[in-house]
């Protein structure tokens, strides 16, 4: 298994409090480089908490998140929020839509180029200036935005304000944004959510198809189990903040502890199946 | 399932439940209810004006204050509040609410044209007002038949330009990247003390301090803006209140260095360029061939306020088009967001702070060579609502819109001043100045009525791939601080 050999991210006993309140507890698990991981579990299970500590908007209370790059590994509970992107090359959608609404599509996409186009403007004294250094990157980030805006089909709305495209047309912004910070892992918080079934497809084929060419690896939290079980490579489980399941679709999909998180069991199989878990 | 953007789903609701609401209301009302209602509305005007109107004191002979009743007031204006609340009920509501229902209705259909109307009006708008502001003295001097006649509005030109530029230095914090700023006065104080006291202490001329007035100024920024920049909304609003406050403070009681309350006097005059505007024979008039007149100083002043105002605006819409400004921006619709791009928003916010104090800082020092004369008095908190104001009202974000209301915020009250006609409607003891504020008060209310988001309200993007299209006011994000 890739993520076994060749990890891009080692997720190793991260534990996140709130007070008294242990959101994930003592979680270890590993994304292949260039495979699709799929986080699930309940609702409240941890999974956006984890989300939020590998992406740098919590500090985790304890644990170690090494991701392995291209240019080294990073610790990502010692980088700054902000270098997080920047450095370690991890980019993140949310799950409820964070788009810049009063900007375009187009000016979303170079805001999502911000620290590049900074060095090239010399933090804005050669762009005051006006020199054809700035300007000859700005085309290119413009060309790096139009190509991600032709492949999520909203080349044609590139001058639209982001708040006046449709809720499918914004998710899919949503990535193109931050596919235009050259990720080298992308977290995916609920990117199917509010989709209907024909844009969940397109989503797997866009998601399928930013693997490939870009060789960039996926996580991502998902409850519509028919894009986990289509493109995921590995789903890790979690319930109150413990992993309880780690493998391929097929073996989450016939666990038992995993059926158990998310139908219940029958009464007379409660004490069984704690005993299984550990919960008791 | 048809995805639809929320915004543009609640207001057809609203719309639809405010028909509704008409459609109850056109309901024939009887006009025994419509006598009742008014019946009552007299009688709670009648509960009031007890306190209020019914009872004076006034001194009498004895030169002790006697309480004097004044029962035909409070008689004429129950009878007027009967009057105006009969009529409406009768005739009047029904217009009311319907009105309500269309204003809605254009404004979630009509977003567009809207857009386009405001982007028409700034592409005509800015040349013209360009043109005006730089012919402003000569067609004034040839209005007025001189030079001296015409000093009034000349000042009156400097003082609307002088709020201009801190308008749209404001307007970066405010408008661009979102921060409520209530102490941006400080800064205006710090670029014109440290005019004040450089040139007085050090003898430095006023194009030497005018880059370092701004410097300081800026240096201030990023230090009011290290301790705030976790702070958001209401939180940071106080913050930079108080910090306006302390810089006052500090000048009233730091007597050593400021003078206190007597503040600052005899600064250096501006010069042009090195030669000053006196009448020896090395002065400007000589030098130039012109017999000398104190107005050449003043109109010297005017230009140097419009380029300076100018540069301003000039560099932020620069700033607007480069990655800062559009960071900027990104802040004020989304922190969360510009925080997962990679933004390092301190810094950005830092910077956002810095430029506008550093605009505030050098329209400080133009303020100081004007005046010739400061005092913590001119750096108090009505400064900075009146700027804060001023970028409200023409929009966050709108230079143009901002220099318009500059304009309607300086000039509309001395205008009040020459509305002499009123006396002979309102008789000899009319004073229109006494209502100044009134008006002028009515005047905000009434504009945020009408156009809750500014005078232009529409954001022009900036960058475009095919058309450059405005975007309607609604999308745009007002800031979380």
């Amino acid at each position: 298994m890739r993520h076994d050999t060749d990890p891009v991210l080692e997720v190793e006993h991260l534990t996140m409090r709130f007070g008294g309140l242990v959101a994930v507890d003592d979680l270890s698990f590993r994304c292949g480089r260039g495979d699709i991981t799929a986080l699930i579990g309940p609702n409240g299970a941890g999974k956006t908490t984890v989300f939020n500590c590998i992406t740098g908007f919590y500090r985790p209370t304890e644990g170690m998140m090494s991701l392995h790059g291209q240019n080294g590994t990073h610790l990502l509970e010692r980088l700054p929020g902000h270098s997080i992107i920047w450095r370690a090359k991890v980019a993140r959608t949310f799950q409820n839509i964070r788009l810049f609404s009063g900007m375009t599509v187009l000016e979303n996409l170079l805001v999502a180029q911000h620290n590049a186009l900074m060095i090239a403007s010399g933090f804005s004294l050669f762009g005051i200036l006006g020199l054809s250094r700035y300007t000859r990157a700005e085309r290119a980030a413009i060309e790096r935005a139009v190509f991600w805006l032709e492949r999520t089909g909203l080349v044609d709305r590139a001058d639209d304000p982001a708040g006046d495209l449709p809720y499918g047309a914004q998710r899919r912004l949503e990535i193109a944004r931050a596919m235009c910070t050259e990720p080298v892992l992308l977290c995916l918080d609920e990117p199917a959510a509010g989709l209907n079934p024909r844009e969940s497809l397109e989503l797997n084929d866009l998601l399928l198809g930013i693997r490939q060419e870009q060789g960039t690896s996926l996580v991502l939290i998902e409850h519509d189990m028919s894009v986990v079980m289509e493109i995921s490579d590995h789903v890790v489980v979690l319930d109150y903040g413990i992993k309880i399941a780690d493998g391929t679709p097929a073996e989450i999909q016939s666990d038992p502890r995993v059926i158990a998180a998310y139908l219940g069991v029958e009464d007379e199989e409660v004490a069984q199946v704690e005993a299984e878990v550990g919960a008791l | 399932m048809s995805a639809t953007h929320p915004t543009s789903l609640a207001p057809t609701a609203d719309a639809a439940l405010a028909t509704d609401r008409a459609a109850i209301r056109t309901k024939p009302a009887g006009i025994a209810t419509a006598v009742r209602d008014a019946l009552l509305a007299a009688l709670i005007m009648f509960g009031l004006s007890i306190p209020i109107l019914l009872l004076r004191t006034e001194q009498g002979e004895t030169g002790s204050l006697v309480l004097r009743q004044r029962w035909p007031l409070v008689a004429v204006c129950c009878a007027i509040v009967f009057a105006v609340r009969l009529a409406l009920r009768l005739y009047g509501i029904r217009a009311l609410p319907s009105r309500k229902a269309v204003r809605r209705e254009v404004v979630t259909t009509s977003a567009d044209p809207a857009a386009q109307s405001g982007f028409r009006f700034a592409t005509i708008a800015t040349p013209l007002f360009l043109g005006v502001a730089v012919a402003f003295p000569v067609l004034i001097i040839l209005g007025k038949g001189g030079l001296s006649e015409s000093r009034y509005w000349i000042d009156l030109g400097v003082l609307m330009l002088t709020y201009v530029m801190l308008g749209w230095g404001l307007n970066i914090v405010v408008g661009l990247a979102g921060l409520l700023d209530l102490g941006y006065v400080a800064f205006y104080a710090v670029g014109a003390y440290s005019y004040a006291l450089l040139a007085t202490t050090f003898g430095l001329s006023f194009w030497i301090c005018l880059p370092m007035a701004g410097l300081l100024a800026a240096f201030w920024g990023i230090l009011l803006g290290f301790p705030v920049l976790r702070l958001r909304g209401d939180y940071l609003a106080i913050v930079t209140l108080a910090f306006g406050e302390i810089i006052r403070l500090v000048l009233i009681n730091w007597v050593d260095l400021t003078g206190g309350g007597a503040g600052i006097s005899s600064i250096p005059r501006v010069t042009f360029f090195g030669i000053p505007f006196s009448q020896d024979e090395d002065g400007f008039a000589a030098r130039f061939g012109l017999e000398f007149d104190g107005m050449h100083r003043i109109i010297f002043l005017y230009y140097l306020i419009l380029v300076l105002a100018l540069v301003t605006n000039l560099v932020t819409m620069r700033l607007r088009r480069l990655p800062i400004g559009r960071a900027w921006e990104a802040l004020r619709e989304d922190e969360i967001a510009c925080k997962s791009l990679g933004i390092n928003t301190t810094n950005t916010k830092l910077t956002a702070f810095a430029t506008g104090a550093m605009f505030g800082g050098f329209a400080g020092s133009f303020f100081a060579v004007r005046q010739g004369f400061i005092s913590p008095e001119s750096f108090n908190f009505l400064e900075s609502a009146t700027i804060l104001a001023i970028v409200v009202l023409g929009g966050m974000g709108s230079q143009i819109g901002v220099a318009l209301a500059a304009i309607a915020m300086v000039g509309g009250p001395e205008m009040l001043r020459n509305l002499g006609f009123l006396k002979s409607i309102f008789g000899e003891g009319f004073d229109p100045n006494e209502y100044r504020l009134l008006l002028f008060g009515l005047a905000m209310v009434a504009m945020m009525v009408w156009r809750p988001r500014g005078l232009i309200s529409v954001r022009e993007p900036s960058v475009a791939l095919r058309e450059r299209k405005s975007i309607a006011g609604s999308f745009v994000g007002e800031g979380h601080g």
